[in-house]
């Protein structure tokens, strides 16, 4: 059982007592909430006449259904307008600080409340939707719930839930050039397998997440998730302060002095122990793309797809059918795999950082002929901040098309959607069967550096090779 | 909450490992404000491209009530939609050889029991399930058996989780607003709920 670990601090400090189930109730320091998995749980209140028991814990937005392009309202998609209007009224109903479009902070959940100073090292969080694990960027354990775990937390505050072992990976040593935090967490992945952290909290150590800044750091929590961990973290340290000052609600004056002492002390011991620890070496980690439908059949990109002799028996069967649904060949290189469709955003990378190294790539480029390539910035603040940067006219230059912002094409709640079985090259998290609007689309996911690549060779290319081109004469 | 004690009828085998949420119920019918109706759209994208081939499709699994999957079954998407589809269907409890954590909670909280059983067990289920759809099925939460015509296996599911579904007291909303007090003693506590203004008073 793990010891001294952030982990277990903060579990500690939140554990209000002991189910009869041997479950621990814990406290959720911040809930946050959006439109899709939260109407239920407050009809489910409103049917046992409960009320919201900490309104000012809770924080909404709106993400996964809306519009892109235009978002005039009532929305065009009638089931969308409804969903707007139900979390409206229960925001003001229940007295819950909500974020809506025009805001001015609105954006995707988990990309506003760090950037709000909404989340902090040391909390606990909760929200309807996986990705939640985000937020352990900061050294929060954060973690996504069902809908009856929202009511749960609107009316109690709490948690029944089952502790979890921790798992460390230490990563360590310098990124090769065009290798970033997407390729980092794709390559966990690949190697510890989509189910490798079923039952674990996976704590991130090592010099290669020390150096990367809070975004990097954001998007290597967010896929937790995919490789079977609920939640995944990273001690907070000076860049996590840094990232947090002055931020709209970080502690300010001699409070701010406070949190930093509480924020180094709940750090991970020295000699804390953990149930499992797993290494990798930085120098080892290429560009990574998937070939396949899970978010776990990940190669380098100048890999071939692999034959299902190569795979450990128990891998050889998703494989074949990935190698169906995908339409691509085992033993050829996934470099030139042609792709229609181009996606920058998500909460794994639609980030100001993200955008600006995409932008990078773009500038002074062209999207191939034929290629539909599109940016959408994760929320309000960071499409506002890009444009007064210009990055929106590069872009549009370059032939991307420059978006509102939202979960988009993540997971194509809203009208935009992959066609029939087109392929997309997307820098979002999850390439499941139908996961892009398409019931036979397919997603190839890589960073954002790499989706610029194909969007502008019009199939799967190494960023590494562009970045040559772009510094040559 | 009703007592979850025994579920007896028959089985359906939906076979693959990582079968995601996304799968379960693709997520444009998330576009909604209740759980009434997603029944009719599970496994809505297998089920097209199956061809009336899926087993949610075929006549002889209509009607059936106890779903038999492979390993991490339910990975991905936190959507409570995916098993709230699966009970409208009319799936009352699940075996399998593992199951992602936030699906088989959700599970938990709509007293859907999963079990789990060895890959021979699940396989060896499914194979009988295909061979005769009609055999008599049971999922034994007292006894953790499962049974399936004349094969009995022995299943596994978490001590404390399976006495809430026994002793139907497995919603924990009813549960947690008892002890409101120890709430606040314990936010009383947390440092950073101190330092924000909104809740100092907490
Ligand atoms: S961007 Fe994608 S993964 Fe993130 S919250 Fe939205 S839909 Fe979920």
């Amino acid at each position: 059982m793990s010891k001294g670990t952030l982990f277990d601090k903060v579990w500690d400090l939140h554990a209000v007592g002991t189910l009869p189930s041997g479950q621990t109730q814990l406290f959720i320091g911040l809930h946050l909430i959006h439109e899709v998995t939260s109407p239920q749980a407050f009809a489910m209140l409103r049917e046992r006449g409960l009320k919201v028991l900490f309104p000012d814990r809770t924080v909404a937005t709106v993400d996964h259904i809306v519009p892109t392009e235009n978002q005039a309202r009532p929305f065009v998609d009638s089931l969308a307008e409804e969903m707007m209007q139900a979390i409206e009224q229960n925001a003001k109903d229940y007295g819950i600080r909500f974020y809506n479009i025009g805001s001015g902070s609105q954006g995707i959940v988990h990309v506003i409340a760090p950037e709000q100073g909404l989340t902090q090292p040391g909390m606990t969080i909760a929200c309807g939707d996986s990705h939640t694990s985000t937020h352990g960027a900061f050294g929060a354990i954060a973690f996504g719930i069902g809908t009856s775990q929202v009511r749960d937390v609107l009316a109690s505050q709490t948690l029944a839930l089952s502790k979890l072992k921790v798992r460390k990976i230490e990563v360590n040593g310098e990124l090769p050039p065009g290798v970033y935090a997407k390729d980092v967490i794709l390559h966990i992945i690949r190697k510890l397998g989509v189910k490798g952290g079923v039952g674990y909290a996976y704590e991130y150590a090592g010099t290669t997440f020390e150096s990367m800044n809070m975004e990097e750091r954001m998007t290597v929590c967010n896929m937790s998730i995919e490789g079977g961990a609920r939640c995944g973290y990273i001690n907070p340290d000076e860049v996590t302060f840094a990232y947090l000052k002055g931020r709209d609600f970080a502690p300010k004056g001699e409070a701010w002095d406070k949190a930093v002492e509480w924020w180094k002390s709940i750090r991970s011991d020295e000699d804390a122990v953990h149930d499992d620890v797993v290494t990798f070496d930085a120098a080892e980690i290429e560009p990574t793309v998937t070939w396949g439908i899970t978010p776990g059949q990940g190669i380098g990109v100048s890999e071939v797809i692999p034959t299902a002799e190569t795979l450990p028996e128990s891998e050889r069967a998703i494989a074949q059918e990935a190698y169906h649904y995908m339409k691509l060949t085992p033993g050829t290189p996934i470099k030139g795999t042609k792709i229609d469709v181009c996606f920058i955003g998500s909460c794994t990378n639609g980030r100001l950082s993200d955008l600006r190294e995409a932008a990078k790539f773009a500038r002074g480029k062209k999207v191939a002929e034929g290629i539909k390539a599109f940016v959408v910035p994760g929320s309000e603040r960071v499409k506002q901040q890009a444009e007064t940067e210009g990055l929106d006219l590069i872009f549009r230059e370059a032939g991307f098309e420059w978006r509102e912002p939202g979960c988009s094409m993540c997971l194509a709640m809203n009208p935009d959607k992959l066609q029939g079985d087109q392929i997309s090259a997307s820098s979002s998290n999850r390439n499941f069967k139908g996961r892009q609007g398409s019931a036979t689309g397919r997603t190839l996911l890589m960073s954002p550096a790499m989706v610029v690549a194909a969007a502008v060779k019009g199939e799967v290319a190494d960023v590494r090779e562009l970045a040559k081109k772009s510094v040559a004469p | 909450m009703n007592q979850v004690q025994q579920i007896s009828g028959r089985g359906v085998p939906v076979i693959g490992n990582d079968i995601d949420t996304d799968r379960i119920i693709p997520a444009r019918f998330l576009r909604c404000v209740t759980f009434e109706g997603l029944g009719k759209q599970a496994f809505a994208d297998d089920r097209v491209q199956a061809s009336g081939q899926h087993p949610f499709d075929l006549p002889q699994y209509q009607g059936a009530n106890i779903l038999v999957v492979n390993g991490n079954f339910g990975c991905g998407s936190s959507r409570e939609h995916a098993p709230q589809a699966l009970a409208k269907w009319g799936i009352q409890a699940i075996v399998g050889e593992s199951f992602a954590e936030i699906f088989f909670g959700n599970c938990i909280s709509i007293g859907v029991p999963c079990v789990t059983a060895t890959p021979e067990t699940v396989q060896q289920l499914q194979k009988l399930l295909q061979e005769d759809p009609q055999v008599s099925m049971t999922v034994d939460l007292e006894a953790m058996e499962v049974h399936c015509g004349d094969f009995p296996a022995s299943v596994s599911m978490d001590e404390g989780l399976r006495q809430m579904l026994v002793t139907g007291t497995w919603d924990n909303c009813g549960q947690l607003i008892n002890y409101v007090e120890q709430i606040k003693a314990t936010a009383s506590k947390l440092p950073y709920l101190h330092w924000d203004p909104a809740t100092a008073s907490y």
